[in-house]
């Protein structure tokens, strides 16, 4: 089957199987920060934006996806990398495998809620697993991160 | 790992129930269960395209469409007005936001799944399924149905004036209950769902009038024991059924409470 969508801001068309899923083929597109990293849609990690709303492409039709928009980690490279300093200064992640489904859902969150509090950022991220860490270090960069930008924009920057 | 050669996105609900009349062909919700299956189906028939994924709030009642997702009922102002919140109580533990972004009305009560916080919640509600063929049915009916090759199309939820709590007990955030369970009060009567017990939820209602004298410590700890002894359980990996029916007690007394609570504020 043919499908035609906005991927990173690219219009592109491709063939797909009927039951493939979004996941792999926004993979067989080179974005390669999406990955699966359980079999249960419980992980997080594969989070993509599906018009503008974060869902997990381990279980959405790629069909499904046909006419719409989908924007992954690479298509977020300027807000993902002033986010993740953050989350680098705080050494919150060991292996980051985990990362990319992290930084996209907290992007959805800071879209959503530009300044959420401590309870509201645990209950949005609660659908990303990381093994390694015990997601304080990570809560603490989300922190000071929201500081930062609370900062910035009283600077009118 | 589920598999299909066809796919079809519908342009009537007439289409969708003539191709899910073969047994080889499903129609898929947010598949977020049934991709877990291991099988392989002829055509999976997707009804995304009718216009069924918006929840229309009336006078009377909450008509939801098959294909709202959780998250959408999760932040509806009307449903949690009416609710006081219990609807978001009901979904907000279910694993994710991505999750629940992608997850159907239509799909979680159409399984009537054993662990569905949402079939226990819309049952508190006394909702009402439209089914393509089989009309509108009370949930609790529907919930004892076998499954069909019927349509679920939309959730009805009337606007009786009712007090209700949502409350479930997990072993950690975003996993399945292990026990869950919606408190409703009409009028001066009182019912309680629970739901996980692991079987699909069931309604228990207060018929010898364990809270007509009012809501203390010592009438909800009576009306949990009442419940308890009321609900069959069973066991599997989450907790085995003597636990289940301690649990029953304790978390009907708690949602008791919050509900007394509630009308006290009033």
């Amino acid at each position: 089957m043919q499908i035609s969508m906005i991927l990173n801001g690219k219009k592109i068309t491709a063939e797909t199987e009927p039951d493939m899923m979004l996941l792999e083929f926004v993979r067989s597109q080179g974005c390669y920060s999406v990955k699966r990293g359980c079999e249960t849609a419980n992980c997080g990690l594969c989070t993509v934006f599906l018009d503008e709303k974060p869902v997990l492409s381990c279980s959405t039709l790629a069909v499904r996806a046909d006419g719409r928009k989908v924007t992954t980690l690479e298509g977020l490279q300027e807000e993902a990398e002033e986010f993740g300093a953050f989350i680098a200064d705080q050494g919150a992640e060991q292996c980051g495998f985990c990362n990319p489904g992290f930084m996209m859902n907290a992007i959805a969150l800071f879209r959503e809620n530009p300044y959420p509090s401590e309870a509201e950022i645990k209950e949005y991220l609660a659908g990303n697993l990381c093994r390694c860490s015990g997601y304080e270090g990570q809560l603490r960069g989300i922190l000071a991160f929201l500081e930062y930008k609370k900062e910035k924009e009283q600077k009118g920057e | 790992m589920l598999t299909f050669r066809n796919y079809q996105k519908v342009t009537s609900l007439e289409e969708a129930y003539e191709l899910n009349q073969k047994k080889a062909n499903k129609i898929i919700g947010g598949m977020l269960w049934m991709k877990m299956e291991n099988r392989n189906i002829g055509t999976a028939i997707d009804l995304s395209g009718l216009g069924l994924d918006q929840i229309e709030e009336t006078d009377e009642e909450f008509i939801i469409g098959c294909m709202a997702t959780l998250r959408d009922v999760e932040f509806h102002p009307g449903l949690n007005q009416y609710t006081n919140g219990a609807i978001k109580e009901s979904v907000r533990h279910i694993v994710g936001v991505q999750f629940r972004n992608v997850a159907t009305i239509g799909g979680s009560i159409f399984g009537r799944f054993g662990f569905s916080d949402v079939l226990t919640m819309f049952m508190a509600l006394d909702a009402y399924v439209e089914l393509y063929k089989g009309g509108v049915v009370p949930i609790q009916t529907f919930a004892r149905m076998e499954r069909d090759n019927d349509i679920l199309i939309r959730v009805i939820v009337k606007k009786t004036p009712m007090h209700v709590v949502y409350m479930s007990e997990r072993y950690t955030k975003t996993d399945f209950p292990t026990i869950a369970c919606a408190i409703a009060k009409t009028g001066d009567t009182v019912k309680a769902v629970i739901g996980a017990r692991p079987y699909r939820a069931i309604c228990v209602a207060d018929e010898t009038g364990i809270l007509k004298q009012g809501i203390t410590e010592d009438t909800a700890r009576a009306f949990g024991h009442y419940v308890s002894e009321h609900v069959r359980t069973g066991s599997n990996m989450r907790g085995s059924r003597e636990y289940r029916s301690h649990l029953i007690k304790v978390i009907v007394r708690r949602a008791v409470l919050q509900l007394g609570g509630e009308q006290n504020a009033d």
